[in-house]
C-alpha cells in the first residue's frame, strides 16, 4: 500500500469532513473471491458449496506426504480475466510463494499464495462521484479448509474447501467513507460476476472481505492502521467501517493517555454493532514466506493474454451506456437490468424477441423482479424462473397485439410462472382473449347507453371524457374481455350518431 | 538357483522373459535372502510378501500366456521408506509417520510395475532423508554388509544394504545431497542420481523439493541406466519434472578417444583421504590409457557448497515437514487439550534430534530479518556453483573425482558431530545444487584392520546429459572388475 494519502479523485466529491470532525478516513480494501474453476487450484477435484464434509479431496489436497500441486491453467485464466475487467496489468512472468503458518484447517502447513511477484498489477474502479480506488495488486492462492468449532469438544476439519482457488484484490488507501466502501463492493463484485471470474456470493464464502481503517487530520501523517475481520455482507462493511471511525476518532479526541488505538486486528460484532480485538501487533506472524519449489514460475504470453481478452464479455459499465443508447432505456433501467450478468442476459434475449426493449424492462421490473423481491430472491434467480426470456416475449407480443389486456396479461404471466406453459396456451385455457369484435361490442355499447342522457349531453357538448363511465359496465358484460380503447371509440362513434 | 551368486538385473529380466525362471522364484528367493540378512542388516522397516508373491504370480500367469511381462519382467526390488506404494507403510524412519500406509502409488514406482518389477520390502534411511549414515532412523541402525560395525552410508542406507547384500538385484534411494551416491560408494555399487526433474518426484516424500531426486543402487551401471529410464520421462502429476520423455541408452563406445574428463582442484583436497585420493587417481588413469583426455578444471565455489545446501535444504524441509502436525495422519500426541500443544507435543514426540535440528536451522534462515542475510544469499552462491559447473564444461565433457572423501566410517564415529557428518556430502553437494546428473560406481578397496571397504568415483555431466554419464560408467564398468566384487555378507546370504 502507499503511503501518502489518496489524492485522486476530485475534492469536490470527497466527503464531508464535518462528519468527523475534521479527522479523514483512510480506507483500504483486501477482498478474497472465489474463482469460478470446474476443479480446485492445484488438483483434480471439484468444489461443491455445502457438499458432505471430505469428500471432495485427494491425496493433493489433503496433503498426503508426496503429493504434488499441479496448477489448474483454468484458474489462471479466470484470474487473469478478473485482472483485464479491472483494467490491471498482468505480470508476463510472476511465482507461487509458501506462506507458512501451522492451522488445523491448513493440511500442508503452508498456503501456496503469491508474495513479492504476484500475476497482476494496477487498475482499479472509479465510482459514480468520479473517485477512483486504485488497486495495488491481485494475486492468486488457494483457500484453506474449514475448521468447525460448534460441534461439541472437538474441532472438526473439512478439507473440501482446501486448495480452491482464490484471488485475493488489494486496494490503495484510496477508499474515504463507509459508503464509499459499499460502492466499490458492489461494483467489484459486478464486474467480477461479469468477467465469468467468480460468483462473489458472499453467503456461501466465495467473496471475503478485509477492512483497513485509519485517520488523519489533513496535512498530516496517518495514524495507526487497523485490520477489521468478519465481516459477513457488504452493509456489515460499512457499517464496521463506520464504528471503528468513531471508535478511532472518540479516543484521538478524549486526549486521554489511558486510551490508544494500537496496530492490530479487530472482529466485527454485527449484532453488538462494535469491533473487538483479536490479535495485536505483537502476535503478527511471521510467514517465511519463500519460492514454492513444487511448482514453475507462471509465464503469461500474448496469445494466453489475448485468448482471455477475448473471452471477457461486455463489461457493465458498458453494458449500462449500451442499454440506454441503443436501447433507450432510462439510466435506472439501465443500472437495474445490468445489475446481474443473468438478468442482463435474460432482459437482452426478452427485448431482441419482442422487438420491444422498453417494454420487456417494464414487464421484467414490474412483474417479475418485484415478485422475486417478496420472495427475498436476488434478481440473477430470473434464470431460474419457469418464464424464458422467449415466453415473456411471447406474451408482450399478444398484449400488444391487443389480444390481452394489461390485467390479463398480468394474469397470464402469474400462470406461467406457476406452471411454465406459454402465454398463447394459457390465454386459451383462461379464456382471457380480448373481444374486438365489434358486432358483440357494438350491441354491449348500444345496451349501455340506454337511459343514460346525461352522460350522452355532456359528450355531445364536448366533454369526451364523460364518456368513461359506460365504459366499465361494457366491460362488466364482456366479462373483462372486452378492449377497453375499443370500447371507448365505439361509445364515441355511436354517440355521435345519436339524433 | 539358491545358492548361485546373484543375478543382476537385466540378467534376471533376460531369464524371466525367456522362461527360464519365474516371477515367483525370483521373488522368492528376494525374500528368503531378505529374511537371512534381516538381523544383520536391519535395512528393511516393511516387507510387501503377500503383494509381491501375488504380483509374481500374475506376472508369471501373463507371462504363460505370451503377453510381454516387460523390460524389468520380474525383478523383485526394495523402495525406501520415503516412496509411496499404495496400502504400504512409508513412514520415512520417523515415529511422526509410524503406521503411515499412502493412499496412492507414486508414478516412478507405477512406471516400474508397468515394467514388470516387483517390489518386496520398505528399506530402513535416516529420518526423512536427513544424515548420511543410516544412524537417524527411528527404527534402528544399518549396518553395511561389507563390515557390519561400519555405516552403508546415508541417508539411504537399507536400500544400499539390501543390494550390496545381494538380497534384491536393484533398489531405489533418493540423492538430496548425495543420499544415493555415498551409500553406493560405501557399499560397493552403482549410484546414479539423475538431472533434477528427470524422474518425477510424485510419491516421493519431500525433503528438499528443489533438490530431491528418486535415483536407484544397483550393482552394474547398466543396470542403473536400465531401471533409470524405466522411470524418467514427463510426468503431469510434476510439473518440475522436464517436459521430455526418457533419454536413449548412448551405444557403447570402442574408445574414449575424444571424451575430454575435467579434474577438479577442489575434488581434491590436501585433507582427502590417502587410499580415496589414490583409488581414484588409479581410475583416472584407467580412463586416460581408454583414450579419455584429463582436463585439469577449477569449481572455486565449492568450499561454499555445504553451507549453501544446509541452508537451502533445511529452509525448504522446515515448510515441507510442516504437514507431520497429528491432524490427519501419524500418531497424536495429547498435549494440554489446546491446538497449540497437540502440535507441539506430536513434533516433539515424532521427530528426532537430526530432524528438529534442521527444521530450526530452516525456520531460522527463512524468518523475517534473516532471510536475505541467509536463504537469498544461499540462492545466489547456489547460482554461482552453477555456473562454476557451466564454465567447467566449456572445457572438458565430464567431471570426474572421488563421492565420498573416506571409505565407510564405523557406526557411532560421528554422531555426535553433526558438521563432520555434515561433511560426508562435500563432494556430492555441489552436483545436487547444480541439478546435474551425477553417477558414482566402484573404483577400488582400501584394507582397514580385516575389512576390505570399497571406494567410488563420480562423475558428472552436464544438465540432460544423463546418457554420456552413464555411458562412461558402462565403459569403465568393462575394464574394471570391481563391481563384480560381493560383500562378504552377500556369499553367506546367497549360500
Amino acid at each position: 500500500m502507499s503511503t501518502t494519502p489518496a489524492t485522486v479523485g476530485s475534492a469536490a466529491t470527497a466527503p464531508d469532513p464535518a462528519r468527523w470532525k475534521g479527522w479523514i478516513p483512510v480506507i483500504g480494501l483486501e477482498v478474497h473471491c472465489q474463482l469460478k474453476t470446474r476443479t480446485k487450484l492445484f488438483c483434480g477435484c471439484e468444489y461443491r458449496f455445502g457438499a458432505e464434509p471430505n469428500t471432495l479431496t485427494c491425496a493433493v489436497c489433503t496433503a498426503q506426504p508426496g503429493a504434488l500441486p499441479v496448477l489448474n491453467r483454468e484458474a489462471l485464466a479466470l484470474a487473469v480475466r478478473a485482472g483485464l475487467a479491472l483494467g490491471a496489468e498482468i505480470a508476463p512472468w510472476s511465482k507461487f510463494d509458501r506462506k507458512n503458518y501451522f492451522y488445523c484447517d491448513l493440511p500442508k502447513g503452508y498456503q501456496i499464495s503469491q508474495f513479492d511477484r504476484p500475476y497482476c498489477k494496477g487498475g482499479g474502479i472509479t465510482l459514480a462521484n468520479g473517485h477512483r480506488i486504485r488497486l495495488t495488486r491481485i494475486h492468486l492462492e488457494e483457500d484453506a479448509g474449514k475448521a468447525i468449532h460448534d460441534r461439541g469438544a472437538q474441532t472438526l476439519v473439512d478439507l473440501n474447501r482446501a486448495s480452491v482457488p482464490l484471488i485475493e484484490s488489494v486496494t490503495e488507501a484510496d477508499v474515504r467513507s463507509p459508503e464509499e466502501a459499499h460502492e466499490y463492493l458492489d461494483r467489484l463484485k459486478e464486474i467480477l460476476q461479469y468477467a465469468g471470474a467468480s460468483d462473489c456470493d458472499m453467503e456461501k464464502g466465495s467473496l471475503r472481505v478485509d477492512v483497513n481503517v485509519s485517520v488523519h487530520r489533513p496535512g498530516e501523517p496517518w495514524r495507526k492502521r487497523v485490520e477489521l475481520k468478519n465481516l459477513n455482507s457488504f452493509r456489515n462493511v460499512s457499517a464496521a467501517i463506520e464504528h471503528e471511525l468513531a471508535r478511532q476518532i472518540a479516543i484521538y479526541e478524549s486526549n486521554d493517555p489511558s486510551q490508544q488505538v494500537v496496530q492490530e486486528t479487530r472482529l466485527f460484532d454485527a449484532q453488538a454493532g462494535v469491533t473487538r480485538s483479536m490479535r495485536g501487533k505483537e502476535e503478527a506472524h511471521d510467514y517465511r514466506y519463500f519460492p514454492e519449489p513444487d511448482l514453475l514460475p507462471i509465464e503469461i504470453d500474448a496469445a494466453f493474454l489475448a485468448e482471455q481478452r477475448a473471452a471477457l464479455g461486455e463489461l457493465p459499465e458498458a453494458k449500462r451506456a449500451r442499454f440506454q443508447s441503443e436501447l433507450g432505456l432510462s439510466e435506472y433501467d439501465a443500472g437495474v437490468l445490468t445489475s446481474s450478468p443473468a438478468l442482463s442476459r435474460w432482459f437482452e434475449e426478452c427485448a431482441r424477441l419482442c422487438g420491444s426493449p422498453k417494454d420487456a424492462a417494464n414487464w421484467i421490473q414490474n412483474e417479475i423482479l418485484r415478485g422475486l423481491s417478496a420472495e427475498q430472491r436476488p434478481a440473477s434467480a430470473i434464470a431460474e424462473l419457469r418464464v424464458t426470456p422467449a415466453g415473456l416475449a411471447e406474451l408482450i407480443g399478444l398484449a400488444h397485439k391487443g389480444t390481452l389486456n394489461v390485467p390479463g396479461a398480468r394474469q397470464v404471466l402469474r400462470a406461467m410462472l406457476e406452471t411454465g406453459k406459454g402465454a398463447a396456451a394459457l390465454v386459451q385455457e383462461l379464456g382471457l382473449e380480448q373481444v374486438s369484435d365489434t358486432g358483440a361490442l357494438e350491441q354491449w355499447c348500444r345496451e349501455a347507453l340506454v337511459g343514460k342522457d346525461k352522460v350522452i349531453a355532456d359528450v355531445k357538448a364536448g366533454k369526451e371524457k364523460a364518456i368513461g363511465a359506460l365504459v366499465g359496465p361494457v366491460m362488466k358484460a364482456s366479462k373483462g374481455k372486452a378492449n377497453p380503447q375499443v370500447v371507448t371509440e365505439i361509445l364515441l362513434r355511436l354517440v355521435k350518431e345519436l339524433p | 538357483m539358491s545358492a548361485r551368486a546373484p543375478q543382476g538385473v537385466l540378467e534376471l529380466a533376460a531369464d524371466v522373459r525367456a522362461r527360464r525362471t519365474n516371477a515367483v522364484a525370483a521373488a522368492e528367493q528376494a525374500l528368503a535372502r531378505l529374511e537371512k540378512s534381516r538381523g544383520a542388516l536391519n535395512a528393511v522397516l516393511a516387507v510387501d510378501r503377500d503383494g509381491a508373491l501375488a504380483r509374481a504370480r500374475e506376472l508369471d500367469r501373463r507371462s504363460a500366456s505370451g503377453t510381454d511381462v516387460g523390460p524389468l519382467a520380474g525383478v523383485p526390488f526394495a523402495l525406501k521408506a520415503n516412496m509411496c506404494l499404495a496400502g504400504v507403510e512409508a513412514n520415512c524412519a520417523s515415529r511422526v509417520l509410524a503406521g503411515y500406509k499412502p493412499p496412492y502409488t507414486a508414478t516412478f514406482v507405477q512406471r516400474l510395475l508397468d515394467a514388470g518389477a516387483n517390489p518386496i520390502a520398505i528399506t530402513n534411511m535416516d529420518e526423512f532423508a536427513m544424515g548420511s549414515s543410516g544412524e537417524n532412523s527411528a527404527y534402528g541402525t544399518t549396518k553395511n554388509p561389507w563390515d557390519l560395525a561400519r555405516t552403508p552410508g546415508g541417508s539411504s542406507s537399507g536400500s544400499a544394504a539390501l543390494v550390496a547384500a545381494g538380497v534384491v538385484p536393484f533398489a531405489l534411494g533418493s540423492d538430496t545431497g548425495g543420499s544415493v551416491r555415498q551409500p553406493a560408494a560405501l557399499s560397493n555399487l552403482a549410484g546414479y542420481k539423475p538431472t533434477y526433474g528427470r524422474i518425477s518426484r510424485y510419491g516421493l516424500i519431500a525433503f528438499a523439493s528443489s533438490l530431491d531426486q528418486v535415483s536407484p543402487f544397483a550393482r552394474s551401471v547398466a543396470d542403473v541406466e536400465l531401471v533409470t529410464r524405466t522411470m524418467c520421462g514427463h510426468d503431469e502429476r510434476d510439473t518440475t519434472s522436464l517436459p521430455e520423455p526418457a533419454f536413449d541408452a548412448a551405444p557403447d563406445a570402442d574408445s574414449l578417444r575424444g571424451l575430454r574428463i575435467g579434474v577438479p582442484d577442489e575434488y581434491f583436497p590436501a585433507t582427502l583421504d590417502a587410499a580415496v585420493r589414490a583409488r581414484t587417481e588409479e581410475a583416472l588413469a584407467v580412463l586416460e590409457r581408454a583414450g579419455a583426455q584429463l582436463v585439469r578444471v577449477s569449481l572455486p565455489h565449492s568450499e561454499h557448497a555445504i553451507a549453501t545446501y544446509y541452508v537451502v535444504a533445511t529452509a525448504e524441509a522446515s515448510s515441507n515437514l510442516a504437514r507431520y502436525d497429528g491432524v490427519r495422519y501419524g500418531p497424536r500426541a495429547a498435549g494440554d487439550g489446546s491446538l497449540q500443544s497437540m502440535y507441539a507435543a506430536t513434533r516433539a514426540q515424532g521427530f528426532g534430534d537430526e530432524v528438529k535440528r534442521r527444521i530450526l536451522l530452516g525456520t531460522y534462515v527463512l524468518s523475517s530479518g534473516y532471510y536475505d542475510a541467509w536463504y537469498r544469499r544461499a540462492l545466489k552462491v547456489r547460482t554461482l556453483l552453477l555456473r562454476d559447473f557451466e564454465r567447467a564444461f566449456e572445457r572438458c565433457d565430464i567431471v570426474a573425482g572421488p563421492t565420498s572423501p573416506t571409505a565407510a566410517f564405523k557406526l557411532g564415529e560421528k554422531s555426535d558431530d553433526p558438521v563432520a557428518m555434515y561433511l560426508s556430502d562435500v563432494l556430492t553437494v555441489p552436483a545436487s545444487l547444480a541439478g546435474l546428473p551425477a553417477l558414482s560406481l566402484p573404483c577400488g578397496f582400501v584394507a582397514d584392520g580385516a575389512s576390505r571397504l570399497p571406494i567410488g568415483l563420480q562423475l558428472i555431466g552436464p544438465a540432460r546429459a544423463d546418457a554420456r554419464v552413464l555411458a562412461l560408467g558402462r565403459h569403465y564398468q568393462k575394464l574394471t572388475a570391481f563391481h563384480g566384487e560381493l560383500a562378504p555378507l552377500a556369499h553367506e546370504v546367497a549360500a
